[in-house]
């Protein structure tokens, strides 16, 4: 299997008025392609700064990052990124939005015609051809995350990362939406980075658990390899011992070992 | 039917109450007129908005569109040069710093003590008087806009970054339509100023204007028609208003 992302020893400061603050320490983690991975771990704990990391909005205080290969200076068109509150441009439609990365991967290359085929693709990936000329504030949440989705896939990203795309949704969209996402993820054999809090999350979507240690100075405390069948089908699992092992494995880590002090 | 009532009832009352007081003072004070012979007066006056009779005798109509002229102007060059500074400064840490002490030292001064500087260098009152209204409306503008800059969301910054937007693209895509609701917020203060200040700067610098106008029947001892003069203005500054609230409506995109 080929690695597409590469952390390597990778830690990480910010500048307090109390000094520096140690968020992330000692950060080894390779990712390889057509993997689905998820970090977890108690909030605060840097998941998301990690995620931002790879994505490359920010930039570890020492040392490396690649991505296929290539050192991670900044973020790029090959890591899509899907953010916790979709953070669509309200004053654009559906189809603006998604338009916008597209144009800005493919517009050297291609028509305009390919362009607007390209991003009616995307949406329809996430079966939201129906709502293309809505304003983000016209549809539901759930629709939104979507959108953002689409957004992140339609620039044919080698990696897709996405920081707890679904936590601001109720259970029964966060369901619908995992199934969708693990389709797409199936048929377009993407390489998924995802930050959740979700437990039964993860085990679902995830060929490994990364859990964190808690903040500050957090670091990779374990990784769990989750071998179960795919494609995977929700109901099934429930009954499915295996599942349930996982789960217990990771809500271990989560209250046992790193309790969180109340807070 | 019932609906349109209810909502016309109150501000009808208050305008009547307002009507009544005003006669109820200009019964016991005899150089006031009354709103009886103030409307008598002004349906006369705008029976004929447009003759001209001299230089100094010019209908009403043509007194406030020589003031809306001067605001126009002024406040139009103000919006040229203010909003594009406003975006600049709230963009360029640097610049935000560099003009930081110039506009605090300046932005409270009273608008008509710039009156003297502008018929210094103009040396006519016409100009003096624009200028007035460009420098006391300017402020809100670039402030505003400035401060939209500053407010934007960083997630669509996030976004401009993740998609690698081009500089232009960030501009039209991102930086124009998240500024342009606090950049419609400056362009009603500033508009809201220099309606304010035309009266002050034309009772000073004369000529056509109905800050003139005032001062000119003040001289004649018409009381009535200042009396309107100040309705006119009233009037005039709601419906800009109004129009730009209408603007700022059809921009808002929640």
């Amino acid at each position: 299997m080929e690695k597409y992302v590469q952390v390597e020893n990778v830690q990480m400061l910010f500048d307090t008025k109390k000094g520096p603050f140690v968020a992330l320490r000692d950060i080894d983690l390779t990712i390889a392609q057509g993997e689905f991975v998820t970090l977890i771990g108690h909030s605060g704990c840097g998941k998301s700064t990690l995620l931002n990391l790879i994505a490359g909005l920010t930039l570890p205080s020492s040392g490396a990052m690649l991505c296929a290969g290539r050192e991670i200076a900044g973020p790029g068109p090959e890591r899509g990124v899907v953010f916790q509150n979709h953070s669509l441009l309200p004053w654009l439609t559906c189809f603006e939005n998604v338009h916008l990365a597209v144009e800005r991967v493919f517009g050297r290359a291609e028509s305009q015609a390919n362009l607007k085929k390209r991003t009616h693709e995307a949406l329809a990936l996430v079966g939201l051809t129906h709502a293309e000329h809505k304003r983000p504030h016209e549809i539901s949440g759930g629709m939104k995350q979507r959108v953002g989705i689409a957004r992140a896939l339609s620039m044919q990203p080698k990696v897709l990362l996405m920081d707890e795309p679904f936590g601001a949704l109720d259970a029964l969209t966060r369901a619908h939406l995992q199934d969708e996402l693990m389709k797409i993820a199936q048929a377009t054999h993407s390489t998924v980075v995802m930050v959740t809090h979700d437990v039964d999350e993860a085990v679902l979507l995830s060929d490994r658990i990364v859990m964190l240690t808690n903040g500050p100075a957090a670091t990779i405390g374990e990784i769990l390899h989750v071998e179960l069948e795919r494609p995977r089908e929700r109901l099934a699992l429930a009954n499915e011992p295996k599942y349930h092992e996982y789960r217990a494995a990771v809500l271990e880590f989560l209250y046992h070992r790193q309790l969180r002090p109340a807070a | 039917m019932n609906k349109i009532f209810k909502a016309l009832l109150p501000p009808l009352i208050g305008l009547l109450l307002f009507v009544g007081v005003w006669a109820l003072v200009a019964q016991s004070s005899p150089q006031l007129p009354g709103p009886a012979k103030t409307w008598a007066s002004a349906v006369q006056l705008f029976s004929d908005p447009f003759y001209r009779k001299g230089p100094n005798d010019q209908g009403i109509g043509w007194n406030i569109l020589a003031s809306l002229q001067r605001v126009g102007i002024g406040f139009g060059m103000a919006a040229a040069i203010g909003i594009p500074l406003g975006f600049m400064i709230g963009r360029f840490q640097f610049l935000d710093a560099m003009t930081a002490p110039i506009i605090s030292l300046l932005r409270p001064v009273s608008p008509l003590a710039w009156l003297p500087i502008g018929l210094l260098v103009f040396k006519a009152a016409n100009p003096a008087a624009i200028w007035v209204i460009f420098i006391s409306s300017i402020w809100p503008m670039i402030i505003n806009t400035a401060v939209g800059v500053n407010r934007i969301p960083q997630d669509y910054m996030n976004v401009a970054k993740v998609l690698n937007l081009s500089e232009w693209k960030i501009f039209t895509k991102i930086l124009f339509p998240a500024v342009l609701p606090y950049m419609i917020t400056g362009i009603r203060l500033s508009i809201g100023v220099a309606w304010l200040v035309i009266v002050a700067a034309e009772m000073l610098t004369g000529g056509v204007g109905i800050g003139f106008w005032v001062w000119d029947e003040w001289n004649n001892l018409n009381v009535e028609h200042i009396i309107i003069a100040i309705f006119v203005v009233g009037i005039v500054g709601l419906l800009l208003e109004q129009a730009l609230v209408m603007l700022a409506k059809r921009f808002s995109y929640e």
